[in-house]
Formats: structure tokens, C-alpha cells, sequence
């Protein structure tokens, strides 16, 4: 069923009683040609692709428990473009422009606002790491510009300007950054590629893989054995423990994220700001919730919740940066598992088992790869060769060493990044 | 309407407030919604997303329609709870979310396109087309939506935080609560007692109810002033613990000020993190709305608010009172209301058992099914056997029964367990470790069964923490049973709200059922039901029940959604005090720091430290022109530089040696006493991690440095290493960053500034360059280090901090009769430029030995860490980028950090980059601006020119690559 503007009238002229389901609930089959495994984000946009661009709809995606309930329905939303490393800025740079059209592809209003974003920089060293970013950007076809104090004034004029502890110097402003509303994305994804043929299995977590020889052959599952040619691995968090079905030991290390809402206000931030000083990231949803983030808790760890420490810096880097917002109050704080690599930048690479191919190392950045991520996994996964935006992310980079994305700088220990 | 006699107001203390522009007067002991309803006021906020008129639902912290703006300008407070705001004289509260007024709002034609504004419409629309979103559909949706306003303004009021420690916390002062706090004070444990109201009792506050034969609020008074009189017990008022975290810690948040007039020097709130080694939760149960059309107008109420309302503050919510529910509290509700005069219309119970009762008409099996009035409710319409029925009422209590408040229990993501017998939930044990819920909140709803699981919830506590309890003996109380039919909606036409806060309808859940939006986390995300600011308080438990009859499941099947903290929101101001302006992070300042802002130099954040940036002359009007005679007093007199920041680590022990070597990819262990040596540290992964020297002292003490900004990390990494990798090695660290003044005297004249300075004259054999050693100054034990960061024959000078000022003025006093003076970070970047000396700026993480030239530097003696993830194959060769330096050779002059190197006549594309520059300076001594930069193998291309390219700030100029050690290559002047 087509969504638009006329389809709300006429559905809620007749009581909305036409409305059908988004997608179905289909029993699993016995085989599949294509298995993924985790239906989130990047597993439901990879479903998507594999049947939209290559045709292949003997697709099923397994997912532990409801579609979209991992993290593509826990961040803080921010889909941008200003990487600055070969590898990163080209494979972004193809996410964006994907986002670009997510609607009128998905026929789904995922809420895609490119509000705009800043990324403030608080010292002449921070301000030519910007600009080598921002420059970086703009080599790569995307949009940058350099603001100084009284530019980021006129953007953001609620910043402590006067006290700040680390005053402002002044904001690398990138105008296609922004938003998009996360559950939106998943759930435009999977009617995309229900609509298709593909079979979404909810409540099924996949508790082995079947390797014959050398080869994948199915994946035991909470709802029986599924035998299928190929499997991704798409499942964000719990890669590692995926994985090590499959005998694989990534170079993961999962750990959690904090990420807060307040109650409902009139619009007061009209952009996407993000203070590294403070590691600190906040932007106002359309609802009128402040959504706001921080730094890692530091601890590896499979529990999607955090502690005080943490939740107190978060609001304290608030409080220094934007005192306007002291007395919005905090309605809901969470956590998600981020997969995290040594260099920061994620893995899509086959495995050394045939038809078994991983996805995974999104960090907490992987909001924003959906799209990019699963057109290049489909197409990996589809036709065995890797997909020029994203042929850096191998796995075996860390062996080798070639072509490292360290975007943080701060080396193989993956609660830094 | 005021009940003489009735209440716990003060009624001798009248008190003066504003809502809406118009005064009130109200009594000490109100809350802002009883001081309105005493007044007649039932219309006070609009919903979010229909703006339909709303009143007071409950009598709680969990209120969904009253919310308010409290206060003005910077001061105003959005989205407050009339329901907990207490009353003060020129409190000044206005409604919000409604334009241009309260009772005419223009946005509630959004209530005429209801049918358009289903569950999850705009993710079915707004998509054409595509540029609209952002400069159309979105600010309309962003302006409608939100509740208050924040004022924009920095929050001016003083917030607190502050830590506790007990034996056991008590969540919740109700019956369960307060005897649980006896039971274990009793024993002599440590206890908090923390609720979020102004007095406890819980809900004996609000029912006309007896304990021990006393009114049940005097019996909790009489015991709450016991507890309160124990020295091992702390009672905190209008304290709500609003998170349950790992290993014991309780988030809580005190009101301090709100409830009070304006006064500066009170802190507004205080958020305390509690760590107690057991807690007993005691925080009650909610009572639950009934889903049936129009059930949100001004008027209609939970029962239990009403009799609240009643008995706890004296007011009566209305003349003609309907109750509804489906169990027997609705009886209790009529019961009071009667005995206090007011006149209750009917009682509609769904229970065809239903008692009759001569006080008023009692409708058994019947039903609400509508109401009337649009401002506030005027009459209800009823269905019984013989069909439907209108009755005037301007007052609806209604009773759907009861859930216990166990979202706490739920924080680290337990999920509790459906009960059919009370159809509620409750809180499976241990969900949360150590935390012991008991009472309303477990499941348990009669006085006497709150006091008796909140006595044998302390006496669990009691025995994990091995002490002994003594005989404390429990009050005589009612002990009813649980009398209740389920009753989650009513059909029929029109709208029957569940989450009243985000606009939730019964139809909403219905359609995302039907959209297949089943499972209970997509419907609430897809409705947005339970995501309002009460959390689904008071509305989750029946929308379940909806989504399951939607979907033929039960409502186990069906499961909950997690609650999250907080539990009731708390202002970003409070978690996050005392970090505003510079108390975000500590202010770190050298020894010199006086001096140099005496001498009006600008300082600069170094991290957490503050640098001169340059020390203005007279006459001088840029800083470029203090820089530049900066940097040529350093290369033709004597320059004084703080140079304390870096880090600075004392190592010490018979292995320090040993241990070095392992940190430093060059041998550190053959340093000879007396000699300095210029090292280098890698990270695990093969990546410089830092650069400094290495000082031996002695024999077995060492005196390494950092750069400041790495000196942190250091010192973690050397810990790491000495105390994980490595504790075989004899080997002790200490930073001593802070007990060291240093200073660096530098240029040709050093010698003869430090001669007359020192105690003895300096024997220029025994001191070449990378010599240490200790000296004297005026008596005083210093240490001198001959290194050198400019390229000129230069000394660092190190004395006790407490010298450190007036060592400094001494340094500048004498520098300034050669001709010198000190100089600042901009003369030190273009110092260390001009002779290619690295800073965090070459090594940002990504740079390898091999890269800046220093592979050498990594022994191949010995083993160091980092040296086998170096020797990986993309960590050397000619495919990396190799440090250069560069200066401009065509037209344009300019160079800039940041820009990225291309051949030139390529296009400045991704795929063309070379690489980029990472630090630029004006060499007065060369007369040319200089950069540093990374090229793709640079160090073979030395002699080629590439362009450098820099979009932001359009900039292109033509460079030459040249060897990055741009001034006095040999190092003589180092040296001589
Ligand atoms: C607090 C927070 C803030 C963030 N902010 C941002 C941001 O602002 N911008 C941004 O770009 N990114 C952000 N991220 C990161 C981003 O959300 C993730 O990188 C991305 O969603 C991960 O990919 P995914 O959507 O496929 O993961 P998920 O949604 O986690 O999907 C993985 C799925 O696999 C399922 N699964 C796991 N094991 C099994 C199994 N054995 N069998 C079957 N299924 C299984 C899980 O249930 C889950 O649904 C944030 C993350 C968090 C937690």
C-alpha cells in the first residue's frame, strides 16, 4: 500500500479502518538463499538492497527479538558526512546521499532533516584538525564550512560565550548534517523489503551456524534449523558472540552508550551541536525532546543501561557549553552496545568461511551508515565482490595494517574511539 | 471548594498566587492544584498533540495534564507538575502549550483533523516535496509540538549535589516504608528515609483511615518525628530516588528551593547519589484511569486523587460528584465524598455484584460510556442493562484499579510478572540486587499488609548485613482484600484516551495492531504511548491490555516495556551542577601565572592549563609582532619560557631502567647518570604515542617528560605497564608535574644569564648539550637540564614550585638586561617550526616512527612496545605519509593548517590528495612562512613542488618540499 498525503485523507475519512499491516509475520522457512542475521538498521537495509538492486528475494532476516529494538532504535540520531579519512569520507559520502532520497525510495517519512551541524572547536590546534576535516569534506564532494567565534555566535547564540572553560574559537559547520527519525528508518526498511518478498522473522535469535567444509550451510535458530547458501552477520553489539558461533575472534569489544531525552519543549536548538571538549553531542527532535549524548561508560559490557558517572559528566558538559538548558528535565535515559574496533571505523568483508560474511565495528556511529551500509553489504553478499565505497572496511586491515581509519587518533584500544 | 475542618492545611496561613494572570489565595500545605481546585480552577493545561483542555488527573508526581510554567524570564520553569508544586506567596504559574490563551487555543482544530492525525501519520506523509521537510513540514510540526519553553536564557539559580552512604535506603515513607526504616533503626543500621512528598504517610495522607487507632497521617507523623530524633537515621523530604544503578547507587533528587519564594543562596535542587548496601522499596502504586470515550476532560479524575483532593487538602473537586470503577476503592471514594457533604451523583461500578448503599444511587454492571462539556465536564452518559444514560456531574472519580509503582525495580532491565488475582504487575524478586520492594508497590494494598512486608523486608535486609533485629510490634491497621474485576476499556463512539499526555487513544493502539505494530515496544514507538513525560505512569498497564484484546494475546504474552530512569524527570541543572562556566573542568596554572598576566600576556588553554600566547610590548598592536621579536630574541639573545606543563614523571628503582627501554622505543637503560636522552613512545598498536626526554639523575632515578598534552595518558600507560604487563620489575613512578617549576632559558646568551644566576658558574665541559644535573640557585636545590626545544643552545631550569614565581621574575629580570625577555606558545610553535621539532599536532595518533623520520630511533637491540605492530606492512613504506617541510614559492604566500596537498594541475578531489599540512608559522628568521606537513612519500620528493590547497579559506599555494629541519640543519648552534 502506496503512503502519501491523499492516503491520510482518505483513510481517516473512512476511520482509518483501510490501514494494513507494514509487514508481515511470516512462519521461517526451512531454507533460504540468503540468511541475515539481526534485524536492525543495517540487517533490514541490507535485506532491502539485496532484493531492490540485485533482485534477490529469498532473503530472510532473523532477529532476536522486534525488528529495530537494538540500537538503530537507541542513538541519538545524527546522520552526517564529515569523515575525513579514505575509506570513511567516500563510504558517508555515499550514506548521505542515499539519505537524500530515503523517502521517495522507501516511500516512508523517516524524517530525514538536514538541519545542519556543528562541530565546535575550542583551541587553534583543534580548529586546523577542523579544517583539515572540513577540507577533507569538501575533496570528497560534501559540504564544509569553517566558522569563526562570531559565525557560530549567529548559528548558536544560547552558548556560554563569556565563561565557557574552554572558550569557543569557533565551529566546523556542516549544512547537510543532521537528523532523521531512527525507528522510522527501520521500519521503512522493513516494509521496503517485506513489499519485496523478504521474509522478516521476529523472535528468532540465531544460536548457531552450520559450516560443512569450509562452507556456511544454515543457522540454528530459537525457531528451528534454517539451511541457507549464504549468511550475514549484521548484528551490532553482539557480533562477537555471533561470530564465535562461527568460530571467528573479532576484533571487537562491546560496550555501552548512554543517550538521553527531555521532556517535551518548543523549539530552542535548531541544529546539531557537538562539543568535543565535553564529548558532548545534542540536538532538539521534532517532538521536542532535547536528545543528547556522551562519551562511552568505559567498561566492556553486554548490559544496554549505564551509570551515574557518565550520566553526571554528560549533563555537566551540558550545563558548561548551554546553561540555557538547565532546567529542561531529563525524561528518559538508556543505553545501547556498540561494537567497537581498534581503529573505529567498521568491518564489511567476507569471513574466511565461504558464504559467511560480516558486517559489524559501527562504533557509535552506525546510525548514519544504514543506508551505505547495507547497499554495500548486499552488494558484497550478492555478487562476492566488495563495493567501491566500502572496499576499505576489510577485516584483515588490523593484521596488516594497511589502511587504518583512526578518525579519533587514539590507537587500537576500542573504548577511545 | 473548601470542606471546613477537613485536611492537613494550615488554614491559619493564607498564601498569595498567581495562575494565569489572575490572583489566588491558597493555604500553607497546598500544591498548586489544590489551591486551584479549592478556587473553582479546573481547566489548567492543553495537550500535546490536540490541544484538547485538560485538568488534574491525580494528586501525584506521575500528573500528565496539569503541567504548568513556573516563574518568569530566566527563572521560568517549564513543564512543572501543579500536583507536587507547592504553593508559596508570589508564586506566579502560567499555563503553556496554548495560544493565544488557555481557553482559546487556536491549536486545537487540531482536535477537528483528529481522524488525520492518527497513530504514526506522518510517517505516511510529508514526503513531497523533498526540500519541503526541512523548510515546511518540519518547523510547522517542531513549532506545534513541544509542552514549556525553555526561557533561552542561561539558568541563573544554584543547583547541588552531594553523596550518602547507608546500611539501608528506604524508598517511600508510606506504611511499608516507614516501618521498614523502624525495623532496621531499630536495629541500629543506618538508614535514609527518602520521599518525594512534603511529609510521609503515602497514601495514609489522602484516606480517611485509621492506624493504631489514630488518624493514619498522625500515626505516620508521630512515627516519622521518632525516626527523625534517631541519630542513625537521616528523613529526607521532597527527595525522590530517580535511578537504581550498578552496585547499590541510588540517583535521588531533593527539592530544596522550588517550593519556596526566590532566594539566591538557596540551591533550587540537590541530586544526591546514595550507595547503600540494601534498600527497600516502598514506593506505592498508582491508581489506573478506565480507557472509555472523552475520558480526558477538566473534571475527570483518578478516585484516589479525588479523595486526596478531599481529605488531604479540604477541597472538594466539584458539587455533583460521578464515580466510576471496577472495584470496591469506588465505594471508598463515594463513602468520603458523602461524609463530607458532597454530592455524589451516582456510582457506576462494571461489577454486577456491586454493593447498593442508601447514601447515593449505585449502578451495578454498568459503565461510563461518554461525557459532555468542553472546558470542564458538565455530564456523563452511562450504560447499564437498560441502555444509555446521562447524568449531570461536574466531577468524574474514577477507579481502575491499582499498579504498583515497580519502575525502579526495572532500571536495570528486569521485567516484572503479571498477577492475575490484583491484574497488575509487580516486581519479581531480585531484579534489582540488593533492593527489597515491599507494600503497594509489591503487590500487597492493605495497610496491614504494607506494615508487615515492609517490617519483614527490613528484617531481610537486616540478616544479609548480619545484624539483629529487634522485636518491633505492628500497628493494628485495615486489612481488606483486593476486591476487582479488570475493566480496560469501554467501547463506543469517540475517543477514549490512554496516555493523556502524548494524545493516546485506545483507536491509536487498535491501528498499530492492525499495522502489525505488535509487539509492545513498536506499538509504543509507533503511538508514542508511555514516551510523555509521566513514562506511561499512568496509562501503560491498559494499553497493553488494548494492544492484547487488539491482537487475541494475553497481557503477560503480550509483555511490558522497560522503565527507564529517571523516575520522575530531573532538570539537566541539577545532575550537571556546578559545572557551568569554568567549573566544567579544573583550571590548571603555572607558578609564572601571575607574573605573566602582570605583563598583560593573553593566556591560552593548553588542556586543562593556561599558557601565555605571547608578552605584548609597548607600542605593539598585533600578536604577530610580539611573536616575531620573540622568536629573534630566542635566536640572538635570551628567551624565558614556563615550560612546567609537560609532564613529568619521577621513575624510580634498580629495574627503571629496564622498564624504560620496554616504554621507549630507544635504549634508555644506557644513559648514563648525568646525561639526558631525547625518547620516543609508541602506542600498543605501533603509533607514536609521545615524545620527551629521559633525565638519568642517578643511577636508579630517572626524570622523564611529556608533552602536556600527553602527560596524562603517559602516566596511565606507564602504570598500565609497570603495574600489569610488567610487575616483575622493581619500579616505582610518581608524577611530579606539579612540584616542579621549569623554565626554559634559551639562545645564544643562556651561559650568561644562568652564570650569575647559579650558585656556581656552569663548566661548559661538564655541561655539553643533553647534560643534567643538580645546581644551585641562591642556596636553593635545582635542577638543570641542558635541552633544548628552539634549536639554540638553551637550558631548562627546574626548581621546588614553590620558587617557581619569584625564579621566574629573577629569569625575566636577568634575561631582560642581555636583551631577552620571555616568550610565549606562538614564539615557541614558530621556534620549534623552524627546526622541525614535532608536536601533537604531527603525532595526532595516526603517525608511525617510520613516518616522522624517527625509525631509526627504534632499537633494534631490544624489544619495546609497540615495535612488532610497527613492523606490520601499511605502517611503513612509500605509500605512507612521510613528514615534510614546505615553504611557498609562487605568487601566493600563504599556507594554513588544515589545507591538503595535491600535484599541481590535479583537481583538489579526494582521490588526487598527497596529503596535508599540519602546522604553519612566519620565520622571521627565514623571512618566510613555513609549514609542516605529511606527504605522500615525502621524504623521496624533497626538491618537487605540489600545491597546497585549502577550500575553506581559499587558499592555494604552490610549495616546495623540502627536508622539515628548516634552520641550522648541523644542530651548531644547539651544540656550541
Ligand atoms: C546511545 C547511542 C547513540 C548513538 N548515536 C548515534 C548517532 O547519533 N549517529 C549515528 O550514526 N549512530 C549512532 N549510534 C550508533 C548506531 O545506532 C549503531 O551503530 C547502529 O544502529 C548499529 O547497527 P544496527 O542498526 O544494525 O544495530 P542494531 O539495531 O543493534 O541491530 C542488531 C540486531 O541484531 C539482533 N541480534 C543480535 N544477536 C542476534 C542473534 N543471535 N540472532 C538474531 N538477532 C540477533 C539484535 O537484537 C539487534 O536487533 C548510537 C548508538 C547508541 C546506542
Amino acid at each position: 500500500m502506496g503512503f502519501s498525503g491523499w492516503r491520510v485523507l482518505r483513510e481517516g475519512l473512512s476511520g482509518n479502518r483501510g490501514w494494513t499491516p507494514q509487514w508481515r509475520d511470516p512462519e521461517p522457512k526451512s531454507e533460504y538463499d540468503i540468511v541475515i542475521i539481526g534485524g536492525g538498521g543495517h540487517g533490514l537495509s541490507t535485506a532491502y538492497y539485496l532484493a531492490k538492486e540485485h533482485g534477490l528475494t529469498n532473503v530472510a532476516v532473523l532477529e532476536k527479538g522486534y525488528l529495530g529494538g537494538g540500537n538503530v532504535g537507541r542513538n541519538t540520531t545524527i546522520v552526517r558526512a564529515n569523515y575525513f579519512l579514505p575509506g570513511n569520507s567516500e563510504f558517508y559520502s555515499h550514506s548521505l546521499k542515499l539519505w537524500e532520497g530515503l523517502e521517495e525510495d522507501l516511500n516512508y517519512n523517516v524524517m530525514h532533516s538536514q538541519r545542519g551541524l556543528i562541530n565546535l572547536f575550542h583551541s587553534d590546534g583543534q580548529r586546523d584538525a577542523f579544517a583539515r576535516r572540513g577540507n577533507a569534506m569538501i575533496n570528497q564532494g560534501d559540504d564544509a564550512i569553517l566558522l569563526d567565534r562570531e559565525g557560530v555566535r549567529k548559528h548558536l547564540p544560547y552558548l556560554d560565550f563569556d565563561n565557557l572553560r574552554f572558550p569557543v574559537y569557533g565551529g566546523l559547520l556542516h549544512p547537510r548534517g543532521g537528523t532523521a527519525r531512527h525507528d522510522a528508518v527501520a521500519w521503512g526498511y522493513a516494509r521496503g523489503a517485506d513489499s519485496r518478498g523478504v521474509d522478516l522473522i521476529q523472535n528468532c535469535e540465531v544460536t548457531g551456524i552450520d559450516i560443512e567444509n569450509g562452507r556456511v550451510t544454515g543457522v540454528q535458530t530459537t525457531r528451528g534449523p534454517i539451511r541457507a547458501k549464504k549468511v550475514g552477520m549484521v548484528v551490532a553489539g553482539r557480533s562477537s558472540q555471533v561470530a564465535a558461533m562461527a568460530g571467528m575472534r573479532l576484533p571487537i569489544e562491546s560496550h555501552v552508550l548512554q543517550a538521553f531525552v527531555t521532556e517535551g519543549l518548543k523549539p530552542v536548538i535548531d541544529h546539531v551541536v557537538s562539543f568535543g571538549m565535553g564529548h558532548f553531542y545534542i540536538s532538539q527532535s521534532d517532538k521536542g525532546g532535547l536528545v543528547f549524548g556522551g562519551d562511552l561508560d568505559f567498561y566492556a559490557s553486554y548490559a544496554a543501561r549505564g551509570n551515574l558517572p557518565m550520566v553526571e559528566h554528560v549533563m555537566e558538559a551540558g550545563m558548561a557549553l548551554m546553561p540555557m538548558i538547565g532546567r529542561a528535565r531529563v525524561l528518559r535515559s538508556w543505553g545501547g552496545i556498540m561494537d567497537m574496533t581498534p581503529d573505529g571505523s567498521p568491518i564489511i568483508d567476507k569471513t574466511g568461511i565461504d558464504g559467511l560474511y560480516l558486517n559489524c565495528g559501527w562504533c557509535y556511529g552506525g546510525f548514519k551508515a544504514v543506508p551505505g551500509s547495507g547497499f554495500s553489504f548486499a552488494h558484497l553478499i550478492a555478487r562476492d565482490e566488495h563495493h567501491a565505497p566500502a572496499a576499505r572496511y576489510r577485516l584483515d586491515r588490523f593484521r596488516d595494517g594497511i589502511g587504518l581509519m583512526d578518525e579519533e587518533g587514539t590507537g587500537a584500544q576500542h573504548n577511545l574511539h | 471548594m473548601r470542606i471546613a475542618g477537613k485536611g492537613l492545611i494550615d488554614r491559619d496561613t493564607p498564601v498569595h498566587f498567581r495562575f494565569d494572570g489572575v490572583a489566588h489565595q491558597g493555604f500553607a500545605g497546598d500544591t498548586l492544584a489544590s489551591a486551584l481546585l479549592a478556587q473553582g480552577v479546573r481547566l489548567m493545561g492543553r495537550s500535546f498533540k490536540y490541544h484538547r483542555p485538560r485538568g488534574v488527573l491525580t494528586a501525584g508526581s506521575e500528573e500528565p495534564n496539569a503541567l504548568v510554567t513556573v516563574g518568569q524570564g530566566a527563572h521560568a520553569d517549564p513543564n512543572v507538575r501543579a500536583t507536587v508544586q507547592e504553593i508559596y506567596d508570589g508564586l506566579e504559574a502560567h499555563p503553556q502549550n496554548a495560544w493565544p490563551s488557555l481557553r482559546y487555543d487556536l491549536l486545537s482544530l487540531n482536535d477537528l483533523a483528529a481522524p488525520f492525525l492518527s497513530a504514526g501519520f506522518y510517517y505516511k506523509t510529508f514526503m513531497w516535496p523533498r526540500a519541503f521537510w526541512e523548510k515546511l513540514y518540519e518547523p510547522v510540526i517542531r513549532r506545534a509540538a513541544g509542552l514549556g519553553a525553555l526561557s533561552g536564557q542561561p539558568d541563573p539559580d544554584a543547583y547541588e549535589k552531594a553523596y550518602a552512604f547507608c546500611d539501608l535506603l528506604v524508598i517511600g515513607a508510606g506504611p511499608a516504608g516507614l516501618m521498614a526504616a523502624l525495623t532496621a533503626a531499630e536495629a541500629g543500621a543506618d538508614v535514609i528515609l527518602c520521599d518525594e512528598d512534603t511529609r510521609s504517610g503515602g497514601r495514609l495522607l489522602a484516606e480517611d483511615e485509621e492506624v493504631d487507632g489514630q488518624p493514619g497521617h498522625a500515626w505516620a507523623q508521630a512515627l516519622t518525628d521518632r525516626l527523625r530524633a534517631m541519630p542513625n537515621v537521616r528523613v529526607m523530604r521532597r527527595t525522590t530516588v530517580t535511578g537504581v544503578y550498578d552496585q547499590g547507587t541510588y540517583g535521588a533528587l531533593e527539592r530544596v528551593g522550588q517550593h519556596l519564594p526566590h532566594r539566591a543562596s538557596l540551591p533550587r535542587a540537590c541530586f544526591w547519589r546514595i550507595v547503600a548496601k540494601r534498600a527497600v522499596l516502598a514506593s506505592g502504586a498508582i491508581e489506573r484511569p478506565v480507557a472509555f470515550p472523552n475520558n480526558d476532560r477538566p473534571g475527570i479524575m483518578t478516585a484516589g486523587a479525588v479523595r486526596a483532593y478531599l481529605n488531604r487538602w479540604g477541597v472538594a473537586p466539584g458539587r455533583r460528584v460521578v464515580v466510576f470503577g471496577n472495584n470496591d476503592d469506588a465505594h471508598r471514594t463515594a463513602r468520603d465524598l458523602v461524609a463530607a457533604g458532597v454530592h455524589v451523583a451516582a456510582l457506576v461500578d462494571s461489577r454486577h455484584e456491586a454493593q447498593a448503599s442508601d447514601a447515593y444511587p449505585v449502578h451495578a454492571g454498568a459503565v461510563l460510556c461518554n461525557t459532555q462539556g468542553r472546558l470542564g465536564l458538565e455530564s456523563v452518559t452511562i450504560r447499564t442493562a437498560k441502555g444509555e444514560e446521562r447524568i449531570a456531574a461536574d466531577t468524574l472519580a474514577m477507579s481502575g484499579g491499582w499498579n504498583p509503582s515497580l519502575h525502579l525495580t526495572c532500571h536495570m532491565n528486569g521485567r516484572p510478572v503479571w498477577r492475575d488475582d490484583i491484574a497488575a504487575f509487580v516486581p519479581k524478586p531480585d531484579m534489582v540486587p540488593g533492593l527489597i520492594p515491599a507494600g503497594a508497590c509489591h503487590g500487597a494494598f492493605s495497610t496491614h499488609a504494607c506494615l508487615e512486608e515492609g517490617r519483614a523486608a527490613a528484617l531481610r535486609a537486616l540478616s544479609e548485613l548480619g545484624m539483629t533485629a529487634k522485636d518491633v510490634p505492628l500497628a493494628e491497621a485495615e486489612d481488606a482484600p483486593v476486591s476487582l474485576r479488570p475493566l480496560w476499556q469501554v467501547l463506543g463512539k469517540g475517543r477514549a484516551w490512554l496516555d493523556f499526555q502524548n494524545d493516546v487513544t485506545a483507536k491509536d493502539v487498535a491501528l498499530a495492531a492492525q499495522e502489525n505494530f505488535c509487539s509492545v515496544e513498536h506499538m509504543k514507538r509507533y503511538t508514542t504511548q508511555g514516551m510523555a513525560p509521566d513514562q506511561g505512569k499512568n496509562s501503560n498497564v491498559a494499553a497493553l491490555a488494548v494492544l492484547a484484546d487488539a491482537t487475541g494475546r494475553s497481557i503477560p504474552e503480550t509483555g511490558t516495556t522497560t522503565f527507564r530512569p529517571p523516575y520522575t524527570p530531573v532538570a539537566i541543572a541539577a545532575m550537571g551542577a556546578g559545572a557551568e562556566g569554568k567549573g566544567f573542568a579544573p583550571e590548571r596554572k603555572t607558578t609564572s601565572h601571575a607574573a605573566t598576566v602582570e605583563r598583560g600576556a593573553p593566556m591560552i588553554e593548553a588542556g586543562l592549563w593556561y599558557r601565555p600566547s605571547y608578552f605584548p610590548d609597548p607600542g605593539e598592536s598585533h600578536w604577530r609582532q610580539s611573536c616575531d621579536r620573540e622568536v629573534r630574541m630566542v635566536r640572538e639573545s635570551v628567551g624565558i619560557c614556563d615550560v612546567s606543563t609537560l609532564g613529568k614523571i619521577d621513575v624510580q628503582g634498580p629495574d627503571a631502567g629496564r622498564f624504560l627501554d620496554l616504554v621507549y622505543t630507544n635504549m634508555m637503560s644506557t644513559v648514563k647518570p648525568g646525561r639526558v636522552r631525547y625518547g620516543l613512545m609508541l602506542r600498543e598498536d605501533g603509533h607514536v604515542m609521545d615524545d620527551g626526554t629521559a633525565a638519568r639523575l642517578s643511577e636508579g632515578q630517572y626524570l622523564i617528560t611529556t608533552t602536556t598534552a600527553a602527560a596524562g595518558q603517559v602516566m596511565a600507560h606507564l602504570d598500565f605497564v609497570a603495574q600489569g604487563l610488567r610487575p616483575d620489575l622493581d619500579v616505582r613512578l610518581a608524577s611530579v608535574t606539579e612540584q616542579w617549576a621549569q623554565f626554559a632559558v634559551a639562545g645564544p646568551q643562556s651561559r650568561a644569564l644562568l652564570d650569575g644566576l647559579l650558585d656556581a658558574p656552569l663548566d661548559p665541559e661538564a655541561w655539553p648539550f643533553m647534560a643534567c644535573g643538580p645546581v644551585k640557585v641562591m642556596g636553593i636545590a635545582a635542577r638543570l637540564f641542558r635541552i633544548s626545544f628552539s634549536g639554540e643552545h638553551a637550558y631548562e631550569i627546574a626548581v621546588p614550585a614553590r620558587y617557581g614565581d619569584s625564579l621566574f621574575r629573577l629569569l625575566v629580570a636577568r634575561a631582560e638586561a642581555l636583551g631577552g625577555g620571555p616568550y610565549g606558545m606562538e614564539a615557541l610553535n614558530v621556534l620549534r617550526i623552524e627546526k622541525g621539532f614535532i608536536t601533537h599536532a604531527e603525532i595526532h595518533g595516526r603517525t608511525t616512527a617510520f613516518d616522522i623520520g624517527m625509525d631509526r630511533m627504534v632499537s633494534a637491540k631490544k624489544d619495546c612496545i609497540g615495535k612488532v605492530m610497527a613492523d606490520r606492512p601499511g605502517l611503513k613504506g612509500p605509500e605512507r605519509e612521510q613528514l615534510v617541510g614546505l615553504r611557498p614559492v609562487g605568487e601566493s604566500k600563504e599556507m594554513t593548517a588544515g589545507a591538503h596537498l595535491f600535484e599541481p594541475g590535479t583537481e583538489p578531489v579526494r582521490v588526487n590528495a598527497q596529503g596535508y599540512v599540519t602546522s604553519v608559522g612566519f620565520s622571521p628568521t627565514l623571512g618566510t612562512m613555513l609549514a609542516l606537513g605529511f606527504l605522500r612519500n615525502g621524504r623521496a620528493r624533497h626538491g618537487e613542488r605540489v600545491k597546497l590547497k585549502d577550500h575553506l579559506r581559499q587558499v592555494e599555494t604552490l610549495c616546495e618540499v623540502c627536508d622539515p629541519v628548516f634552520f641550522d640543519p648541523d644542530g651548531g648552534r644547539l651544540r656550541g
